[in-house]
C-alpha cells in the first residue's frame, strides 16, 4: 500500500514513453497532463464527467481523464491526442469536417479510436451509443458520424 | 473552385491537438486569478473584506472596485454591467473582488476567505412583478423595469378583425437557453516591455474585448492589443462576459505587472455569463376563410434580466420579424424588453428569431387546423414572393425571394403531402404516434438597422509570390478564415496554398463591428471583394507592360497572371518580385460598407435588412405514449444562402444548428430558482448527444444575392431559428396536443 499523504513521484507511460512526475495524491490524471506534462491537448469541459472533452485512452479504454486519479493509472499506457500521429480517424475527422470550434475534438477523435477498435464493422447504432459519452455543441454530430464511416472503411483497407 | 470536401486552415491544429485555446497557453511568471461573487441576488451597500485572503498562502493581491483605475460598468449600449460590483448587487452573477495568487488552487483557497457584506433587498425575479408599477426598479438609470420599447404600426388591425372569418388569440412561452459552448471562458493577458497589454482571450468580438479592457483599466485602446486565437465555441454567448474576463485579467496584469491567466469552471460561465432571452409572447390574428392572415396584433416580453447587454437590438429584431415571412397588411406590434434580477440575457444565435418563430410557426399551423385548410397552403397563400411587402413596408425587390422554392425543396425531399396524411392525430393502435411538421422563417441578413455593418480586408503581397490576407471577421469555430481564403483565392485565380491568413490583431485590422448576425461570410467575403478590386488594379498597372497589353487587359487564373488572349504571363513569384523591383508595395486595403437600411422607429417601418435568407426545416418523429418521450426520426432542412463558398461547412451548420433548436425544443431550460441558476454544470442542464438526433438532410439553395459582393449570404442564424416549432407541430400532428411553452414536455396521462 502506497502512502498518499503528501507528493509523490509517479511514473506513468504516456504516448509510448515513461514519464516521471511530482503530484498530489488528489491531482486529476486531466489536471497533470494539462498543467505538468504540458499535454494540452486533452480539453476541460466541464470537469465533472459530463462532456467528454478531457477523454483518453487508458489501455485501450476511453476514460474521462477528469474524473480519474492521476496516482490510479501508475502502470498504465495512457495515450492521448498528442500521441496519435496522423491516424486514420485523424484524417478522417479533418476530411469530413468532424469539427467546427474544435474544443471536443481531441476526446471525440480518442473516443473514436476505441470504438473502431471494438466495433470494426459498421454499426450505426452502436456508434451513437458509443459516442454519446461526448458531447459536441457546434457539429450536430453529423460530420463526426460521417468520419466514423470514412476511418473505418481507411483502416479496412 | 468552391470546396465540396472541407477546406480548413485550422484543420490539422484541430485534430492534432495542437490548436491553442486560451488555457492552453502559459507564460513564466504568470499569476492565475479567480472572481468572488457578492453572493446576493439584489442587494446594496455591498462590503468586501480581504484582509484574510490576503493573509493566506501564495495569495499576492486582491482586487475590488476601489482598485479600478478606469471605469467600473461597461457595456455594449448602456454602461451598466459591472466589471466588478461597487456598492449595489443587481444579480447572482455580480463578481466583486479578484484575487490573483501564484497557483490556482491558491487563488481558490484565498478566495473562499473573501468575506462579504451587504444589505440584501427584496429581488425582482420574474416579468410580472417588474411590470407591477410599486415593483423596485432594477436597473441603475431610468425610472422603469422597462428598458427597452419597440413598435411596429401597420395598418389598422382593429377594423381589418371585423371582417375576419377567425380570430385566434394565443400566448406562447419560451425559455432561458443557456449557449453552452463547450470551452468554458478564460483569458491570458501579458504586459509587453512597451506598456501594451496583449490578450489572448477565448472570446468572440476582439474589439468588443478591448473596449471593456480599455474602459476598466482607463487607458486608450492602443494600449490593448487583443489577439485571436481558437475558440471553442461561442454562439453570440462570448460577447460581454468573455470580454469581461479578458478585461479583469488585463486589470490583474497591470496592477502586478506579471502575466496574469484567469480559466473559468463550469459553474461560473453558467452563472455569470448571459442567455438567451426567454420570452412571453402574445398574439391576435384574424384570418378570411380562405386562409388570408388579414391582422396581427402582438405584445412580446423578454426577461433581459440585470443588465441590459444587446436586449435592445435582439428585440429590435423580435419586433422586425414579428410576424414570420408572411406578407399582411395590418399589424401591430409591442415588444418590450424588461429588467429584472435574473442573470441578464444577451445574444445568441437567433438573437430574438427563434422565440418569435415559435410562436408564428405554431400559430400558422393553429389556423390551418381551425380552418380544415392544408398548413402547406396557407403559408403558401401567406408568404413573401417577389416583390412583397414585410411587415415592416419593405419592398422584397432586391434579391431573389425565395420562400417559396425553398419550402417547395423540403416539401418534396422529406415527401410531406404523403406523410402529413399518415399522421397519427393523437390515434394510433400501438404504444407509438407518429407525426410530421414543418415550419418556415425568413431571416435579414447581418445586422439591418441594429448597428453600425462595415468591415476590413488587408491583402499583403510577399516578394515571393504567396499572399498574407486579414480581414475584421473573427473565427469562433465557423471556419470564417477559411470562407475568406477560399473567396480571395477564386477572386485572384490563385493557388489557395499561396494564402495563409494571418493571425489577426486589434493594433492591425480596423475595427469591424462584432462578428454576429451570420454577417462573416457577407461582410468579410464582400471585403476581400473590395480588397482584390484594389489589389488587381494596382497589379494591373504595374505588370501591363511585362504582360504587353493595357492594364484592363491583365486577368487573372490558372495560379497566373496573364496578358491579352494569353500569349504572355507572369507567375506570382514572378508578379511579386517585380512590383517589388518597381519599388511598389503590393498590399491592398478594401473595406465594405452594407448597403443602406432604415428605420423609423416611431412605427417600426422601413428598409430593415439589405437581404434576407430563406429557410425552411421538416422533421419527422414519434411519441411513445407510456412515457410522452419525442423521439426523432428525420429531418431535411433548406436554406437560400445565395452561393456556396463551402459546402462542407455549410452543411456542419445546418446540422450543428439543428442540433440547438433540437436543444430548445425538447430539453435545454436554464431554470434559475430566486435568481440562483438550478444547474451548475451539464448534470443538470441538458444537452443534445449523439442518441438524440436522427439522421439529417440538408439542401443548399443558391440564388446569388446582388447586395453581397460574392453573391453569399449566411447560415449561421437561419440554421437555428425554426426547428422548434417544426417539432412543435410534428408532435401535434402526432398527438393531438399543441405545445405553447418550450421545452416541450407531455404528460403521459394526456395521450392514454
Ligand atoms: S472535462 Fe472531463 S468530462 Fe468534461
Ligand atoms: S466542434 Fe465545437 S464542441 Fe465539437
Amino acid at each position: 500500500m502506497k502512502d498518499y499523504a503528501g507528493p509523490i513521484e509517479l511514473s506513468l507511460r504516456i504516448n509510448g514513453e515513461t514519464r516521471r512526475v511530482q503530484a498530489r495524491p488528489g491531482d486529476s490524471l486531466l489536471r497533470l497532463l494539462r498543467e505538468r506534462l504540458g499535454l494540452t491537448g486533452t480539453k476541460c469541459g466541464c470537469e465533472n464527467g459530463d462532456c467528454g472533452a478531457c477523454t483518453v485512452l487508458v489501455d485501450g479504454a476511453p476514460i474521462k481523464s477528469c474524473m480519474a486519479l492521476a496516482v490510479e493509472c501508475e502502470g498504465s499506457d495512457i495515450l492521448t491526442i498528442e500521441g496519435l500521429r496522423g491516424h486514420p480517424v485523424q484524417k478522417a475527422f479533418a476530411v469530413e469536417n468532424g469539427f467546427q470550434c474544435g474544443f471536443c475534438t481531441p476526446g471525440m477523435i480518442l473516443n473514436a479510436v476505441a470504438l473502431l477498435s471494438a466495433h470494426p464493422e459498421e454499426d450505426e447504432e452502436a456508434d451513437r451509443e458509443w459516442m454519446q459519452s461526448n458531447i459536441c455543441r457546434c457539429t450536430g454530430y453529423e460530420g463526426i458520424r460521417l468520419a466514423l464511416a470514412s476511418a473505418r472503411r481507411s483502416l479496412k483497407d | 473552385m468552391t470546396a465540396e470536401k472541407a477546406f480548413r486552415n485550422d484543420g490539422y491544429a484541430k485534430v492534432s491537438g495542437r490548436a491553442a485555446y486560451a488555457d492552453d497557453f502559459s507564460v513564466a511568471g504568470m499569476l492565475h486569478m479567480v472572481p468572488v461573487y457578492a453572493e446576493y441576488v439584489s442587494a446594496k451597500n455591498l462590503r468586501v473584506h480581504t484582509e484574510a485572503a490576503l493573509a493566506s498562502p501564495g495569495c499576492v493581491r486582491v482586487i475590488t472596485a476601489k482598485d479600478v483605475p478606469g471605469r467600473t460598468h461597461f457595456g455594449q449600449i448602456e454602461k451598466d454591467y459591472p466589471i466588478i460590483a461597487v456598492d449595489r448587487v443587481r444579480s447572482y452573477g455580480d463578481v466583486c473582488a479578484l484575487v490573483l495568487a501564484e497557483t490556482r488552487d491558491q487563488a481558490l483557497a484565498a478566495a473562499a476567505l473573501v468575506r462579504v457584506e451587504a444589505e440584501p433587498l427584496k429581488p425582482v425575479l420574474t416579468v410580472e412583478e417588474a411590470l407591477n408599477p410599486y415593483a423596485p426598479v432594477v436597473p441603475g438609470y431610468g425610472d422603469t423595469n422597462i428598458v427597452v420599447e419597440h413598435k411596429l404600426r401597420k395598418g389598422d388591425p382593429d377594423a381589418a378583425f371585423a371582417g375576419c372569418e377567425l380570430i385566434l388569440e394565443e400566448e406562447f412561452h419560451t425559455q432561458t437557453i443557456e449557449q453552452a459552448y463547450l470551452e468554458p471562458e478564460a483569458a491570458l493577458c501579458v504586459p509587453r516591455h512597451d506598456g501594451v497589454i496583449e490578450v489572448y482571450g477565448s472570446m468572440q468580438h476582439p474589439f468588443s474585448t478591448r473596449r471593456f479592457s480599455a474602459a476598466l483599466l482607463g487607458e486608450p485602446l492602443s494600449n490593448i492589443e487583443v489577439y485571436t486565437i481558437a475558440v471553442g465555441g461561442g454562439f453570440g454567448g462570448k460577447d460581454d462576459t468573455a470580454a469581461c474576463v479578458c478585461a479583469r485579467a488585463a486589470l490583474g496584469a497591470r496592477l502586478t505587472g506579471r502575466p496574469v491567466k484567469m480559466t473559468y469552471d463550469r459553474a461560473w460561465s453558467f452563472r455569470e455569463s448571459y442567455k438567451r432571452h426567454p420570452y412571453t409572447l402574445k398574439y391576435k390574428v384574424g384570418v378570411t376563410s380562405e386562409g388570408r392572415v388579414m391582422a396581427v396584433k402582438a405584445t412580446m416580453y423578454a426577461d433581459s434580466g440585470a443588465y441590459l447587454s444587446v436586449s435592445p437590438w435582439v428585440t429590435w429584431r423580435s419586433t422586425a420579424q414579428c410576424f414570420g415571412p408572411y406578407s399582411v397588411d395590418n399589424v401591430h406590434a409591442d415588444v418590450y424588453a424588461v429588467a429584472t434580477n435574473n442573470i441578464f440575457n444577451g445574444a445568441m444565435r437567433g438573437f430574438g428569431a427563434p422565440q418569435v418563430n415559435f410562436a408564428v410557426e405554431s400559430l400558422m399551423d393553429m389556423i390551418a387546423a381551425e380552418l380544415k385548410i392544408h398548413p402547406l397552403g396557407l403559408r403558401r397563400i401567406n408568404m413573401v414572393k417577389q416583390d412583397s411587402l414585410t411587415v415592416t413596408g419593405q419592398k422584397l425587390d432586391k434579391h431573389v425571394v425565395s420562400m417559396e422554392e425553398v419550402m417547395n425543396r423540403v416539401v418534396h425531399d422529406i415527401g410531406y403531402r404523403k406523410k402529413y396524411e399518415q399522421c397519427s392525430f393523437g390515434k394510433a393502435e400501438g404504444d407509438e404516434l407518429y407525426g410530421i411538421g414543418l415550419a418556415i422563417s425568413y431571416r435579414g441578413a447581418s445586422l439591418g438597422a441594429e448597428g453600425m455593418d462595415f468591415c476590413s480586408c488587408i491583402l499583403n503581397g510577399q516578394y515571393d509570390g504567396s499572399l498574407l490576407l486579414e480581414t475584421g471577421i473573427h473565427e469562433n469555430g465557423q471556419g470564417s478564415e477559411s470562407a475568406m481564403i477560399l473567396i480571395l483565392a477564386e477572386a485572384l485565380g490563385c493557388d489557395q496554398k499561396r494564402i495563409r491568413y494571418r493571425r489577426p490583431s486589434t493594433s492591425n485590422v480596423p475595427d469591424s463591428g462584432t462578428t454576429v448576425a451570420t454577417r462573416g461570410t457577407i461582410m468579410g467575403g464582400s471585403a476581400v471583394m473590395a480588397a482584390v478590386a484594389e489589389f488587381k488594379a494596382l497589379l494591373s498597372a504595374h505588370l501591363a507592360e511585362r504582360l504587353r497589353c493595357k492594364p484592363d487587359e491583365v486577368n487573372f487564373h490558372d495560379d497566373k497572371i496573364w496578358g491579352l488572349n494569353y500569349e504572355y504571363s507572369l507567375s506570382w513569384e514572378e508578379a511579386m518580385r517585380e512590383l517589388y523591383l518597381q519599388r511598389v508595395t503590393p498590399y491592398a486595403f478594401g473595406s465594405f460598407k452594407a448597403p443602406d437600411v432604415s428605420w423609423d422607429d416611431t412605427n417600426g417601418q422601413g428598409d430593415a435588412y439589405f437581404t434576407f435568407v430563406y429557410s425552411c426545416q421538416a422533421v419527422e418523429l414519434s411519441v411513445e405514449k407510456k412515457t410522452g418521450k419525442v423521439k426523432l426520426l428525420n429531418i431535411v432542412a433548406a436554406h437560400d444562402i445565395g452561393k456556396a463558398i463551402n459546402r462542407a461547412m455549410l452543411l456542419g451548420q445546418i446540422y450543428g444548428g439543428i442540433t440547438q433548436a433540437v436543444g430548445m425544443a425538447l430539453m435545454e431550460d436554464f431554470k434559475l430558482e430566486e435568481g440562483k441558476p438550478v444547474a451548475h454544470n451539464f448534470d443538470g442542464y441538458i444537452l443534445p448527444r449523439s442518441t438524440d438526433l436522427p439522421p439529417m438532410t440538408g439542401i443548399i439553395v443558391e440564388n446569388h444575392d446582388p447586395a453581397s459582393l460574392t453573391g453569399a449570404k449566411g447560415i449561421g442564424e437561419p440554421a437555428i431559428e425554426l426547428l422548434a416549432p417544426a417539432i412543435a407541430n410534428a408532435v401535434y400532428n402526432a398527438t393531438g396536443i399543441r405545445a405553447k411553452s418550450l421545452p416541450i414536455k407531455l404528460n403521459p396521462e394526456d395521450l392514454a
